[in-house]
């Protein structure tokens, strides 16, 4: 049969096999197992009224169960035998083997660089894209173009950013936006702003900002979020190292000007390469839920504080950026979400090569590639392992949101 | 927001600006991809996109039809004539300015006529139309004339027809493309009938167990796919679904599954009590109330969804490699066939920014078209 009939029959099949199971097991319980009529009525139809529920959500929770809840069971089991010896058990055998690949060390540290840089920085472009864009008349068009790179798949983001990235011969052309405008630099009074005087001065920013917030971070004590605020302080605290450490690098490092640089060759350059293009599809998303939580602010809050002679800068940071907080949060887990999982960016533009590796692309190695599917559901649990603070962190949420 | 309290911002240009920057920095890799797409190869690789936009301006070195050629010299009132164009046939370029000579190439402006040597002139106006005249016969080859020109923005076709229409299997999408909207289709439609029958069971349906169901959708709701993969592959090759198209709609529709229960959830709570609890007064069932009631009242939310779920499996690269394409390649899905362009014609652009335009091209119109249910979407969809 031909797919696309194949597609259309199955579509058929699908939803009125979905509508025909619903309509027909309803008609079931209450016209032949619990009829409303009869000596038992009143008991039949609360009978009814109980399985009912379970009519609706079968279908639902069957998919749930087979193909989300049970993987992650059967990965774990997976992750402790091998699949070479009859899927005998060996216990931690599969995670000794994976600690001892100089490759997923080379993953899980990058994985823990995307997950510093990509969602602090989607974080910050959409708030600075929402802060600005709700103040002018033509906002929701400027809106709809930041946030247009959500619709694009991550591989056509990455053949946009690959021709971006492109090198051409030292004497032709350069077809690449990166490289033509690398090209422009030679190495004097602007290129030593550019390339030098303007990132330090960023770094020193950021040196200085995450210090501060270390300090806070650590500073507060609660019950809960103790383990977590010292954890970020800790976090902070290293970028505040990194920064540094960047900004003496900056001054002393020797630029080879007029030269093309192939940029998805060089290591950690390349990594952050491939994070800005995370960034460019999930600032619009960030945008737009924080766009929504800054027009949510009660505009007596505002209008208090400006009448009471905050500038711009104070109303922004003193009087919105903690009553949107929660919602920053929340856009902060949903995009490091995405990025655990970012495998289409990395496995299209360079493929792990160049030290770029990630733990998703790592995984999916080993298991289509290497056919190790031991090691590749280790690694799998390890991603599950991040992703699980995350979880608790959401389903508490829902619980407290629901009883109350 | 602060222009309230009457203090509009003197800084509003600055606001205007950023904003324009901003845009223009978010368009410009799409806006690359697009133009590329336009271009033919020699165009591509003669220079950044960003400078076909504009006409371009250029040093030629031209020659006249050799004299020599049949038919080129003709007599006329004792004076010998070559006349012709000095651009090719088809080319749209403007001279602005132009010599006879290397060392001095911008002697003379279109409309001028150039004195040669033996008596010989030369005319050239602005669209390269020449005039060469001699009085006595011309021999050798035909005069040179170095010209800067203007050529006009060129764009084409041609690699859309290569793509769309080409039929070569290598760089064709069409299959690819078809072979998608099959996948998509279905993987989009089936999940929302599925999930929302759950749904009004978790909104408006009273059961033991039910604040733990929500939870257990949440929880599912950030289970990494890639922990899907193994177990479900097995699953698939030991029933004897296998690779195919079977296997990715069951995949799509499962992985789909809960932010499909958790976003009509949402939804479905927050509509009026009373509508529903009238109905129950005046002896609807809950399958009428569902079917009559909560879906037309949905609508928002179900399109919220297909618009995630449809975005979602289009873009898919993950899924389709593992449930759907074998090694015969028959079933390839554009985001792979793109991936497989990248490996084999990596400097190709012109193929590959049309490909990739082609295959962003529908969710682009999706979004466009369907943006504020996205957003509707995206702002029920986060877990608060």
């Amino acid at each position: 049969m031909h797919p696309a009939l194949q597609g259309i029959v199955t579509i058929f099949l699908g939803v009125g096999g979905c509508l025909a199971y619903f309509y027909f097991s309803n008609q079931f319980i209450d016209k032949v197992l619990f009829p409303a009529k009869g000596v038992n009525a009143g008991r039949n139809i609360n009978r009814a009224n109980i399985v009912r529920p379970w009519l609706f959500l079968a279908p639902a929770l069957f998919a749930l169960s087979l193909y989300l809840a049970y993987p992650v069971f059967a990965t774990l089991w997976y992750s402790l035998t091998d699949r070479d010896k009859g899927n005998a058990f060996v216990g931690l055998a599969n995670y000794y083997q994976m600690m001892d690949d100089p490759k997923f060390w080379e993953a899980l540290k990058n994985n823990m660089l995307w997950l510093i840089i990509v969602p602090a920085a989607s974080t910050a472009f959409g708030l600075l894209a929402a802060q600005l864009t709700d103040r002018i008349g033509w906002g929701s068009i400027a809106k709809s173009m930041i946030f247009m790179p959500m619709a694009i798949s991550f591989v056509g983001a990455a053949v946009i950013f690959k021709l971006i990235y492109d090198t051409r011969p030292a004497d032709t052309n350069q077809i690449g936006a990166l490289n033509a405008v690398w090209m422009q630099f030679n190495g004097g009074v602007g290129s030593f702003i550019l390339l030098r005087a303007l990132p330090a001065a960023f770094l020193a920013f950021l040196t200085v900002g995450s210090l501060w917030l270390a300090t806070i971070m650590i500073k507060g004590f609660s019950s809960f979020a103790t383990i977590l605020r010292s954890l970020f302080g800790v976090v902070l605290v290293g970028v505040a190292v990194a920064s540094i450490t960047s900004i003496y690098g900056l001054f002393t490092a020797t630029l080879p000007y007029g030269e093309p640089q192939t940029w998805l060759t060089m290591p950690f350059w390349n990594s952050i390469l491939l994070m800005i293009v995370l960034i460019w599809i999930q600032t619009g998303f960030a945008m737009v839920i924080l766009s929504a939580a800054l027009r949510g602010i009660p505009e007596e809050t505002v209008e208090a504080a400006i009448v009471d002679g905050a500038n711009p800068f104070q109303v922004f940071f003193k009087i919105k950026m903690p009553q949107i907080a929660g919602t920053i949060v929340v856009v902060w887990t949903t995009i490091t979400l995405t990025v655990l999982k970012v495998f289409d960016i990395v496995f299209a533009m360079t493929n792990g090569q160049w030290e770029t590796q990630v733990l998703a692309n790592y995984m999916f190695d080993k298991l289509f590639r290497g056919n190790d599917w031991g090691v590749g559901s280790a690694a799998a649990i390890v991603i599950m392992l991040l992703v699980t603070p995350i979880l608790v962190w959401n389903v508490y949420n829902v619980r407290k949101e629901m009883r109350s | 927001m602060s222009n309230i309290a009457g203090s509009k911002s003197s800084l509003q240009w600055v606001v205007h600006i950023s904003v324009a920057l901003l845009v223009m920095l978010w368009l410009f890799p799409t806006l690359g991809l697009f133009v590329s797409s336009f271009r033919t190869a020699d165009q591509i690789s003669t220079g950044g996109w960003w400078k076909s936009l504009f006409p371009a301006e250029q040093n030629l070195t031209l020659r006249s039809t050799d004299p020599d050629d049949a038919g080129a010299q003709m007599l006329i009132d004792g004076v010998y004539v070559v006349e012709g164009n000095l651009f090719k046939a088809g080319v749209d370029a403007t001279i602005s300015v132009w010599g006879t000579s290397s060392r001095a190439i911008d002697s003379y402006v279109p409309g001028d006529t150039a004195e040669l040597k033996d008596g010989e002139t030369m005319t050239v106006q602005v669209n390269g139309d020449y005039v060469w005249t001699g009085t006595t016969e011309m021999t050798g080859r035909g005069q040179r004339v170095f010209a800067t020109s203007t050529t006009p923005p060129e764009f084409t076709f041609k690699n859309y027809k290569t793509v769309l229409f080409g039929g070569d299997s290598t760089d064709g999408m069409t299959k690819a493309f078809f072979n998608t909207l099959t996948v998509t289709i279905p993987a989009t439609i089936i999940p929302i009938v599925i999930a929302a029958f759950a749904a009004y069971a978790l909104a408006w349906m009273d059961f033991p167990g039910r604040a733990l169901l929500v939870a257990f959708v949440v929880a599912l709701l950030v289970v990494p796919l890639q922990l899907a993969l193994i177990p479900l592959l097995r699953l698939h090759l030991g029933v004897g679904i296998g690779k195919g198209y079977l296997g990715v709609w069951l995949a799509h529709t499962g992985f789909g599954m809960p932010l499909a229960i958790y976003l009509l959830r949402n939804y479905m709570v927050g509509l009026p009590r009373d509508i529903i609890e009238n109905a129950k007064v005046d002896g609807a069932t809950d399958f009428q109330i569902f079917t009559k009631i909560i879906l037309p009242l949905s609508f928002p939310a179900l399109a919220s969804f297909a618009i995630f779920q449809f975005l979602w499996t289009w873009n898919d690269l993950l899924v389709a490699k593992v449930f759907l394409i074998d090694a015969s390649g028959q079933t390839t899905v554009m985001t792979n066939q793109i991936v497989e362009l990248l490996g084999t014609r990596g400097g190709n652009w012109e193929i590959l920014s049309t490909a990739a335009f082609v295959s962003i091209s529908v969710p682009l119109v999706v979004f466009f078209s369907m943006q504020k249910y996205l957003v509707r979407g995206l702002l029920a969809g986060s877990v608060k």
